[in-house]
């Protein structure tokens, strides 16, 4: 008979062989920390582009992370991410300059975000999703273009300016400065990461939105609406993304359609270096990211700015052709 | 007795593939009814046209209230409990969190009733944080079953509970079922290749052939039917 939703079986896997798996990786990043330590301790320069990396890599972790929720949710790789939260961006944008200050607009602007990612879940991806996972990457395909064609055509191409939401403060460290957005958007991320986590481990609603991510058909017959939890999984999606359009602007990149086109391919990099469904894959992966670029820009002659997009790319392609479950997957990709 | 489930001229089809033509059948509230019959009769189908998860045609009526027209979702929070075949456990998700999604559609504190089914099931607290797909099979049926009777359901719809375990665990299991079924006054419709089994634990049974009920009766006058006995029983 069709359909029918068969059970994988009994798994060999169990809790002590995932850990297991992921202790190299951790011994891995304690050692990669270690090593930044050391190097920020003999060089300001390079503190200076480990601070700066953090924050970098904190905007792409946020942004994977938004990455990792919908394709947990849905099974699908949203390709109108970033310019959801470009779109997003510029609302706060449009907040402030009606008067709000920066953390009304902000809040507002999530839950603008979280209306808009419910709203274009239910209208565009619900309709083909049965069809073919497939069919509604295309569809995301599209909503990146039709996104950025409607930013454009409110908001114009011309760069904009959104205030930054920590102040111009700067701290001296030693001889390296820092500005109180880096580690301010640091926590931001950190505080997302956490949401997210205790979201899916602590609440009815989470636990709804696993099962219903994870068994469709099983999740509905203990009474799990699989159709709310897709779209409020777009929804959180899209405040994630939100948060990583607002803290991209003020850090490195101007408020222009085009905002968050480079930050996807580093989100997309974090997302499947960290496996594509972990959480914290998906931050330390934004991390890893953000940190070696700033870095080997600076100390490998032959990466020079332009370079690093593609070699975003090039940890993409490797991290799939070695491990396509990435640093945190704890099994091989089940379903395309 | 009050009929709690009644399907009248229930027809499914999975794409152009007619599999129920025509199911009429009454499960009583407080009794244990087995679905038998050989391989592609329909046996699942019927269940699955209860709990909404094929598309299907004909009267369906749980508690008086008609059901044929509402999803799988809408289903389970009336208090009609699917342990599909292949048992439908989430084998990512910890004993526990199969735990409380089987208590997902209710309302306000789920603890009595979680309690309520580590009595039946005790050795389930000891394995709470373990993944469910690190439980043997046995033990997957018996916590899918758990995890069904969490929700506190009114119907219990058992899909082919034997398939696949020792025989020792298939009698805990009916056990467990007919212990729920007295004191808990639970109503199973239950559908069973094993029919030896499935009527000495039901107190009523229907067997279907090709996708039309071909003979239904009291568990004691299917043990007794000679036609049953030759071909389901083989004795």
């Amino acid at each position: 008979m069709a359909a029918v939703e068969s059970s994988p079986g009994p798994s060999l896997r169990n809790r002590g062989a995932a850990l297991g798996g992921i202790s190299p990786v951790v011994v891995l990043l304690v050692a990669a920390s270690a090593g930044l330590l050391v190097g920020c301790l003999r060089s300001e320069t390079f503190a200076q582009l480990t601070v700066q990396g953090l924050a970098l890599g904190s905007v792409y972790g946020s942004l994977a992370l938004a990455l990792v929720l919908v394709y947990r949710a849905t099974g699908v790789i949203n390709f109108a991410q970033g310019e959801l939260a470009m779109a997003t961006t510029y609302i706060a944008w449009q907040l402030i300059q009606w008067g709000l200050s920066y953390w009304e607009a902000f809040f507002a602007t999530l839950g603008i975000a979280f209306v808009l990612g419910t709203v274009l879940e239910v209208v565009l991806i619900r309709p083909v999703l049965h069809r073919s996972a497939i069919a509604a990457v295309i569809v995301t395909v599209g909503l990146f273009i039709l996104i950025d064609g409607v930013v454009d055509w409110i908001w114009g191409s011309d760069l904009k300016y959104l205030p930054s939401p920590f102040g111009p403060r700067i701290y001296h460290v030693g001889g390296v400065s820092i500005a109180r957005l880096y580690p301010g958007i640091f926590v931001v991320l950190v505080v997302s990461m956490l949401l997210v986590w205790t979201l899916f481990r602590f609440t009815k609603l989470g636990l709804g939105m696993r099962a219903a991510a994870l068994r469709p058909a099983a999740a509905a017959l203990v009474g799990v609406r699989v159709d709310r939890m897709l779209a409020i999984g777009w929804g959180l999606a899209a405040v994630l993304g939100a948060v990583a359009g607002l803290m991209a602007e003020p850090s490195q990149f101007f408020l222009q359609p085009t905002l968050m086109q480079p930050i996807l391919v580093y989100a997309f990099a974090a997302a499947v270096l960290g496996g594509l469904e972990s959480p914290a894959g998906a931050v330390v992966g934004g991390l890893v990211i953000g940190v070696s670029l700033n870095l080997l820009v600076q100390y490998v002659p032959a990466i020079t700015t332009n370079l690093q997009t593609p070699f975003a790319f090039a940890v993409l392609i490797v991290v799939l052709l070695l491990k396509p479950s990435g640093l945190f997957g704890r099994r091989e990709v089940r379903r395309v | 007795m009050t009929a709690l489930l009644e399907l009248e001229d229930v027809e499914a089809r999975y794409g152009p593939v007619h599999v129920l033509h025509g199911i009429t059948l009454t499960v009583e509230e407080g009794s244990i009814v087995a679905v038998l019959g050989p391989n592609g009769a329909g046996k699942t189908t019927t269940l699955r046209a209860v709990s909404g998860t094929v598309r299907r045609s004909g009267r369906i009526a749980f508690a008086g209230r008609p059901i044929d027209r509402l999803g799988p979702d809408a289903v389970a929070r009336l208090g009609v409990a699917h342990v599909p075949e292949g048992r439908g456990t989430f084998s990512e998700l910890t004993v526990w969190e199969n735990l409380r999604l089987g208590a997902y559609a209710r309302r306000g504190s789920i603890d009595p009733a979680l309690e309520r089914v580590l009595s039946y099931f005790p050795w389930l607290s000891h394995r709470r944080r373990q993944d469910a797909g690190t439980l043997s099979g046995g033990e997957q049926q018996m916590l899918a079953l758990a995890r069904a009777f969490v929700s506190r359901p009114r119907l219990l719809l058992l899909d082919e509970p034997s398939l696949g375990l020792a025989p020792v665990l298939v009698a805990e299991l009916f056990r467990i079922v007919r212990e729920l079924n007295e004191r808990e006054g639970l109503t199973v419709l239950v559908v069973e290749q094993n029919a030896h089994l499935a009527l000495q634990a039901a107190h009523a049974a229907y067997v279907l052939e090709a996708g039309r009920i071909a003979l239904s009766g009291t568990s004691a006058e299917l043990q007794a039917d000679d036609a049953v006995r030759r071909s389901y029983l083989g004795y």
